[in-house]
């Protein structure tokens, strides 16, 4: 166990893990944001993506050791209520089936607007590509990244 | 306007009582709009009448419906209140929809499954929403002193034209109460329908897209445990024993135990489908220790020997079952299977002289097809929350039929169902394998043993070895032509392991003078279940691959090939049973011509039809593929279904495009293999999922205008897609596709995937 000084959200946070825990499970069960998804576990589902320093990263293999100092957006952190246009996009073009893998696609798609505010189709399916949706609803995906660059 | 009747057998489905804090509640029935089957009117009368859902209007007007069905994704939650809005008459805006926990007295039958939710629940919201209409009218026609029939309604607003009285639904909630329940309800005309139809957002949406806690898996209470599982590492394994002091040392670890799904004495039903009966449990601090120490933990497992047992199946039968020893192979499936096609099967259906037919042939052409067993891969892996304490449980978790598993967990929990309260999560997909829900006793004895809330989950390599998975499947067609090319016969002979996808009156029987189907099954000790689409799944893939072949055998244009068919299903039918609609069914043939302007395809475009008709509902689809930098690209689907009256358009098109996206994937990469019992795939990184790059470049749903009532659509828009991909594929590389996954065949030809 070892004491973490986090940046969260815009907090400062504390906690007292193994430090190879991965900030994934440190959001979900230490600190009660459980808006970030655990989907495999591996970084191949993109379900738990959140933002370091600004870049979406898997946060299921990263462990809290690597997160200190840096700054972290979750999804409750992308806006107070879902304002964020990629988040208006989404309600917009009614994204959601079952919902659970929504948060991670959000916040690879808010990464890439702010990296790369007018994607191509192509640069689109790139980027998004890492987060499964199982419910297949990929089309309304890239139609709500397309929309959001508009507004950004 | 229709009129309906309030009482189902002179028993009334409805029920009104006033609220504490004024206003009133409607309680009604779920299921009373439904013609039970045979078999449930033999097994279940009673809960016809029992009510499980209710609405209550408040003081300040506003609607809230107790939704019984979970949700799983196919967005229930938002259509079936439009519904009730619509005959309510009031704003949309003045809606709100709560999911209702299962209570076993009030909510005897929730299930989100069979994509039947809307089908069950068009008549009782439908009436349930005129009958608080009437009574809301009689309350004002009572206080304004005036007829009723000279009250009208519009938007929650109650209005007398010539005394220029108004007042909304509120004010007259709380006299509405008290008033009896009318005998009869007028039930709008669907071209006055102002809500149904128009498509409404997601009510849940602000919350998903804002990361709200609505699963099982985000739910947390004061003192809560975690909880991982080690089971078996293969089917047709058992624990044997296990070394404690393994973890027991570990950062976290609190007890390591192992659990029994079933007491001894308890009888199964057909949900109670369990991976492995005993597993062991480790209980931690937290999610990430728990599954630290499942990777140290020192077990010994040994091969199960083969059991039997009873289980309670439908109208109070009860069925032998018997789940074989044995370590299973891919392998050795596929040589099983191959023996099976080569022996008669069991004539599920049999019409004219189809043996005659094929002796007299001048041409017989004969394909096989087979798929793999399939993962569900729900993106939320099984998961469930549980807090049992003395003779007390609630238990919290993502299932689609709560009703299946509460006898369950009574008697492995020995706590009488009274006492057990399972609150239902929002599911982060279902596909049919949360209608298995063996993960809410896993939890519950987790927390009995500890007498504490834990929460369980299940690593992906647990959801994806640990599985209730699709079938593997094969099927023979067999076709007699004359020297013509004229079609004689036809013959389907289909099994799997362990059972198999024939529906035997589904077309094309019903269509030809002499057909012939024969069903086999292997048994096997790797345990399946519903998936999208049960059997409709495989079995629409191969006939309608077959018939692609067939109709280029005799020259004939696929989509006219099928419509002369159904033509004389409709003229002239064969056989009396046939479960299907054949004017229905070339309705959507002939609208996925028009839509996707069959006639008219692009030089270097290639596209594959199909059709098929499962869960009430006909849907045709066209594939477009082109092959770019030597890739095979799905550029267009166009769909054509008939499901009725669409309530919610836009959100069913979601559903559809999704069904489709599914479909392709499964397709092209759907796979899961076993090597002595072990499942070959553990994690997405050898399971292959259909992710952007791979989905369709542009998606049309189209709807076939109807007045017919609602029937499925979660599932039906995702077997036809199978064959319009592989036929599409054919026109794109020359080759047929007998084999799902298509991917690694593609490979094979030296094209990317
Ligand atoms: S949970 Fe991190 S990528 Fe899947
Ligand atoms: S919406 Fe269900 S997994 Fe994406």
């Amino acid at each position: 166990m070892a004491l973490f000084n986090l940046n969260i959200n815009g907090k400062s946070q504390q906690v007292d893990v193994d430090p190879a825990t991965p900030v994934l499970w440190v959001l979900r069960d230490h600190l009660d944001l459980v808006g970030t998804k655990f989907g495999c576990g591996i970084s191949q589902c993109g379900a738990c993506t959140i933002h370091l320093d600004g870049n979406a990263v898997r946060s299921c293999q990263l462990p809290i050791s690597a997160a200190e100092g840096a700054q972290i957006t979750t999804i409750e952190g992308l806006s107070e209520n879902g304002e964020h246009p990629v988040q208006q996009a989404w309600m917009e073009h009614d994204v959601p089936q079952c919902g659970y893998c929504q948060a991670g696609q959000i916040m690879t798609a808010a990464a890439l607007l702010q990296r790369n505010p007018n994607p191509s189709d192509e640069e689109i399916e790139n980027a998004m590509n890492g987060n499964i949706c199982r419910c297949g609803t990929y089309l309304r995906i890239k139609a709500a990244v397309k929309t959001a660059s508009q507004k950004l | 306007m229709t009129t309906v009747n309030t009482k189902l057998n002179r028993r009334s489905f409805l029920k009104v009582s006033a609220l504490a804090g004024g206003g009133m509640m409607l309680s009604f029935s779920w299921l009373a709009g439904c013609k039970p089957t045979e078999e449930e009117a033999l097994g279940l009368p009673k809960e016809w009448f029992e009510l499980n859902s209710y609405i209550k209007i408040g003081e300040n007007g506003a609607v809230t419906l107790y939704s019984p069905n979970p949700e799983f994704g196919s967005n229930i939650k938002t259509s079936m209140p439009m519904i009730l809005a619509e005959e309510l008459d009031t704003d949309w805006k003045n809606v709100w929809v709560e999911q209702a926990d299962f209570y076993p007295e009030r909510f005897d039958r929730q299930f989100t499954g069979g994509s039947q939710g809307i089908r069950q629940g068009w008549t009782p919201l439908r009436t349930a929403g005129a009958t608080a209409r009437a009574m809301l009218v009689a309350a004002a026609a009572q206080s304004w002193n005036v007829p009723a029939n000279e009250i009208t309604t519009s938007a929650g607003i109650l209005e007398h034209k010539a005394s220029g009285k108004k007042a909304h639904y509120g004010e007259m909630a709380s006299l509405a109460a008290t008033l009896e329940i009318p005998e009869e309800v007028e039930l709008k005309d669907i071209s006055d329908f102002k809500i149904i139809g128009k498509s409404k957002k997601n009510v849940d949406g602000e919350k998903i897209v804002s990361g709200k806690p609505l699963f099982a898996i985000d739910h947390k209470v004061e003192g809560m445990k975690y909880a991982a599982i080690v089971h078996p590492p293969a089917f047709g394994m058992r624990l044997k024993s296990f070394d404690k002091s393994s973890v027991m040392g570990m950062p976290g670890i609190q007890d390591v135990f192992s659990i029994n799904v079933f007491k001894d004495d308890y009888v199964q039903n057909f949900f109670d489908t369990t991976t492995f009966p005993e597993i062991v449990a480790i209980v931690g601090n937290s999610t990430w220790e728990v599954m630290q120490a499942k990777k140290n933990l020192v077990a010994e497992w040994e091969k199960a020997p083969e059991t039997k047992f009873k289980m309670a199946g439908f109208g109070g039968n009860s069925m032998d079952v018997t789940v074989p020893s044995g370590l299973e192979n891919t392998s050795s499936h596929k040589s099983r299977m191959a023996e099976f096609i080569k022996n008669p099967g069991t004539v599920v259906r049999k019409d004219g002289d189809p043996e005659g037919m094929f002796k007299k042939a001048a041409k017989v052409i004969e394909r096989t097809y087979s798929a793999p067993f399939l993962a569900h891969n729900t993106m939320e892996p099984m998961n469930c929350f549980a807090d049992v304490k003395g003779d007390k449980a609630v238990i919290y978790g993502p299932t689609q039929a709560p009703e299946f598993i509460m006898g369950t967990l009574s008697s492995s929990l020995g706590i009488p169902k009274e006492n057990i309260q399972i609150n239902l999560a929002r599911m982060g997909g279902g596909f049919g394998r949360r209608a298995y829900s063996h993960h809410m006793v896993e939890a519950a004895l987790i927390s009995q043993k500890i007498q504490a809330p834990v929460k369980m989950v299940y690593t992906r390599e647990d959801d994806m070895t640990d599985g209730v998975y699709r079938p593997t499947y094969s099927a023979t067609y067999r076709a007699a032509l004359d020297e013509n090319n004229n079609l004689l016969a036809l013959h389907v002979k289909a099994g799997g392991i362990p059972e198999s996808p024939l529906h035997a009156n589904r077309f094309p029987a019903g269509a030809l003078d002499h057909y012939l189907a024969e069903s086999w099954d292997i048994s096997s000790n790797i345990t399946i279940g519903a998936f999208r689409a049960p059997r409709s799944n495989f079995i629409a893939g191969a006939e309608q691959s077959f018939l692609d072949e067939l109709a280029e055998e005799m020259g004939k244009d696929p989509i006219e090939f099928r419509l002369e068919l159904l033509k004389r299903a409709e003229t002239d039918p064969v056989g009396s049973n046939n479960d299907y609609d054949p004017k229905r069914y070339a309705g959507v043939l002939q609208l996925v011509k028009e839509k996707s302007n069959w006639n008219q395809a692009q030089s270097n475009v290639h596209r594959g039809v199909s059709a098929y008709f499962c869960h009430n509902s006909y849907v045709a689809e066209v594939v477009d593929t082109v092959i770019k930098d030597n890739k095979p690209v799905v550029e267009s689907v166009y769909a054509a279904v008939d499901c009725g009256i669409v309530i919610n358009p836009d959100s069913a098109a979601n559903m559809g495009e999704g069904a489709i996206v599914d479909g392709i994937g499964n397709a092209f990469f759907g796979e899961l293999a076993f090597n002595n019992g072990v499942p070959t795939k553990t994690n997405f990184d050898t399971y292959r999922m259909i992710r952007q790059k791979e989905a369709p470049k542009k998606i049309e749903v189209h709807f076939v205008e109807s007045t017919e009532n609602p029937t499925g659509l979660g599932e039906p828009l995702f077997p036809p897609v199978f064959a319009a991909l592989a036929n599409s594929l054919y026109k794109a590389t020359g080759k047929r596709y007998y084999e799902q996954p298509i991917a690694p065949q593609l490979e094979m030809e030296n094209l990317r995937m």
